[in-house]
This record gives structure tokens, C-alpha cells and sequence, in this order.
């Protein structure tokens, strides 16, 4: 399993993000996506899903359909406010067609399973992270895009995301987390955008 | 992948009947029209009753168009459309599922609010149970089309009069032949041309609404 990119470009409002990023990760690797606010990092994590189209270069994927290894958990969490927490897990499991889905399980580890009957209206910013997360958890998949995953949540959170993230390295996966380096992720890689712009002005 | 199409099916089903959801808005507007159009013609019964099929056609018609922003709207604005485009389930299939519930939501209730609106305004029972036969297959054909809207649409917020604008002139067709096909359906005669055409236009619109809304949802999923 591979999962490159090849010279990717962004532009977005007639501005160029950046500029030919290329990289490429194995199983177990990790990049880490940093920069100021504004520098592209979620843009290409969208363009590595396929939910933004690419200004130039390319995005390969060997070990399958990219959008079906792909799980995405941005800053949008895709949680329904008047669904119950379980029966917002349980709607992503059905539709991802998951057969090993343990959304229990999932539930638990990220200390929701209390709460498992509650409108996620409810939630708290962090709690609601937490149920975004346990996506990653309950649905098996290689890849792994996450967008700041450790915003709002506690110290015992960001320890949980933690041990999540390298469980799933361990088993072979890839992940491409975007963030601040608050959480001890040792990346196999690690890519500054808008480092070139900003040493060219 | 059956499983995946019920969950989809189920999950925009519960959204819209669940409190907030807003499946009972299309019924409400149905009945103020039908309430609000004696008033206006006064008080001539024999006139009332010929006109009501059109009215209420009018009606049902205006009553489909609401609520098809938050069909992709809602999705698009919490972060959903993005794991939508993610699945493994075919985005046209998601689509028609999508729409489906969306009908079985607003646009079932007003085919059985039909015949009982249509007292209202003096319609004959069995014309009225006509049209709520002929509103059976008209209801969704406008729902699926509505749907191409509600997807060019996903990524605006206040959407609903764009959709409406959008849409509406492709509804023109079905309000034509649906009211030849109910006026053909209460001279006792139902399954003529019109309704041929009539019946065509729906299964038109199952097919090109899910094909045409995946394909706008994947061009607007750079904006």
C-alpha cells in the first residue's frame, strides 16, 4: 500500500495555496501537516480525499479505491444534532458498510458509551469530537485524514487520539494529520506549508 | 448495499420527522393555499368544485418545493456531504435514497391530505380520490426533480427560492399532464394518453434527478 503525491497545487480564489507538494507514505507512516492558519492544510487533506479538485499534479493510491480506504474527520463533524450519539455511529457503520464495525467498542474507548442514548445535541465541542472520531475506531480503514483532530478535546482525549493513532500505524495504516504538534505523533515526515512562500518574501 | 440504501433511506426519514425537521411544513402550506383560495373566488360552490382539482394540484405543486434545500443543505453545511462523497455506496444511489425519503417525508403526506382538502373546496369524493391517485405518481416525479435543484443548490445557504426558481419551470410538464391525466381520470376514462405521458415523466425523473444530482454534487464539491 501507497499512497502519493505527486507535485500537487492548490489554488483557491485565484490565490495559490502552495505550490508542487509531493510526498509518499508506506503502511504505518505518518505526515505531519503544518503551517499557519490559512496555509492550506485542510485544503489539502480535501485534495487527498477527493473532495477538492486539484490545481496541478497528482494523487496515486496503490492497495485500492482511495475514497474507499479514506476516512476524513474535519472540522465539520458530520454529527446530526437530533440523532442519538449511538445512532449517528451506527448510521456511518451501516452506510460504510463495515462488517467488523464494533461501535460499542468504539463508543467506550472514547468514553461516550454513557451518553450512547443522548441527542448529540447535547454534546459538548469535545464530546462531539470524540464522536467524530469514533468513526476511525469502528469503521476499518488504511487511511486516515484528520484535520486538527485533537481541537477541543481534554488532556485525557488528546491521550486516547493518541494511542488510537499509533494502534493504527501498528497495523499497518497511514495517516495525515493536520495540526499545531500539540500531540507527541512522532511523523515519519513532516511538511511546513507556506515555509517556501514565506522565506521567498 | 442494500443495507447501506435503507441506512441512508432511514436516516433522512428519521431527520425529517423528528422534531425540528420540518416534514409537516409542506402539509401546513397545502392547507393554508386550499383555505385562502374560496375566500378569494367567493362563495360559488360550482365554481369552487370545478377549479378545486387545479388548485390543488397548484398547491401540492408549491408545497413540494419546500424543504428541498435541506436535502443537501443540511448535509453540505454540518461536514455530512463530505463523508457522503466518501462511501462506498454509488453517490446517484445515495441520491435517489436521499429523495426517496424527502418524498416519503413531505410529499406522501400531501397525497393523503389531497381528497380531504378537496371537501374543502367541493370537489366530489371520487374526483378527489382520483387526484390523490394521479398526485401518487406526480408528488415524487416533482420530488426527483426537485432534487437536481436541491444539488446544484447544496453548498448556498437560503437556497429555497433559487430551487424553487430553478426548478419549477421543469415542473410544468408534470402539472400539465398530471391535471389532463386527473381531468381524463374523473370523466372515467384514467389510463389514457395523458396519463401515459404522465407516468413517463415520473419514471423520467427517478432516472435523470439522481444522475444529474450526483453529477452537480461532484462539480460543486471544490467550492
Amino acid at each position: 500500500m501507497r499512497l502519493t503525491a505527486n507535485g500537487v497545487s492548490c489554488v483557491r480564489g485565484g490565490r495559490k495555496l502552495y505550490d508542487r507538494v509531493s510526498f509518499s507514505l508506506t503502511g504505518g507512516e505518518l505526515l505531519l501537516l503544518s503551517g499557519a492558519n490559512g496555509a492550506g492544510k485542510t485544503s489539502l487533506l480535501r485534495q487527498v480525499a477527493g473532495l477538492l479538485p486539484l490545481s496541478g499534479g497528482e494523487i496515486g493510491f496503490e492497495g485500492g479505491d482511495l475514497a474507499e480506504e479514506t476516512h476524513f474527520v474535519g472540522h465539520a463533524s458530520g454529527i446530526k444534532d437530533t440523532l442519538s450519539v449511538a445512532e449517528n455511529l451506527a448510521f456511518w457503520c451501516s452506510l460504510y458498510g463495515s462488517n467488523d464495525a464494533a461501535p460499542a467498542d468504539a463508543l467506550a474507548r472514547l468514553k461516550l458509551a454513557p451518553l450512547a442514548a443522548l441527542p448529540a445535541r447535547v454534546l459538548s465541542a469535545g464530546q462531539k469530537r470524540r464522536l467524530a472520531l469514533s468513526r476511525l475506531l469502528a469503521i476499518r480503514r488504511a487511511i486516515w485524514l484528520l484535520d486538527e483532530p485533537d481541537a477541543a478535546l481534554d488532556a485525557e482525549g488528546r491521550d486516547t487520539l493518541l494511542s488510537i493513532i499509533t494502534e493504527h500505524r501498528a497495523r499497518g495504516g497511514i495517516a495525515i494529520v493536520a495540526g499545531h504538534a500539540t500531540l507527541a505523533l512522532m511523523p515519519s515526515r513532516e511538511i511546513v506549508l507556506g515555509a517556501a512562500e514565506a522565506a521567498a518574501a | 448495499m442494500t443495507r447501506a440504501f435503507s441506512a441512508m433511506l432511514r436516516r433522512d426519514l428519521v431527520l425529517s420527522l423528528r422534531a425540528g425537521g420540518g416534514a409537516g411544513i409542506g402539509v401546513i402550506f397545502f392547507l393554508a393555499v386550499v383555505m385562502v383560495v374560496p375566500f378569494a373566488i367567493g362563495p360559488d360552490q360550482k365554481l369552487l368544485s370545478q377549479i378545486g382539482p387545479a388548485i390543488l394540484w397548484s398547491g401540492a405543486l408549491l408545497a413540494s418545493l419546500l424543504g428541498l434545500d435541506r436535502v443537501f443543505g443540511a448535509d453540505a453545511e454540518d461536514g455530512s456531504l463530505d463523508l457522503l462523497l466518501l462511501a462506498p455506496l454509488p453517490l446517484e444511489v445515495i441520491a435517489f435514497a436521499k429523495a426517496l425519503a424527502h418524498w416519503l417525508a413531505t410529499g406522501l403526506p400531501l397525497v393523503i391530505a389531497a381528497p380531504l382538502f378537496g371537501l374543502m373546496l367541493g370537489v366530489e369524493g371520487k374526483a378527489s380520490l382520483a387526484l390523490a391517485a394521479m398526485l401518487l405518481v406526480g408528488t415524487p416525479a416533482i420530488a426527483f426533480l426537485g432534487l437536481i435543484g436541491a444539488a446544484l443548490a447544496a453548498s448556498l445557504s437560503r437556497a429555497g427560492l433559487l430551487i424553487a426558481v430553478l426548478i419549477v419551470p421543469f415542473t410544468i410538464p408534470v402539472l400539465i399532464f398530471g391535471t389532463a391525466a386527473t381531468e381524463a381520470a374523473i370523466a372515467g376514462t384514467p389510463f389514457g394518453t395523458a396519463f401515459k405521458l404522465f407516468a413517463a415523466l415520473l419514471l423520467f425523473s427517478l432516472v435523470i434527478g439522481p444522475v444529474a444530482a450526483a453529477a452537480a454534487l461532484r462539480i460543486g464539491r471544490g467550492t
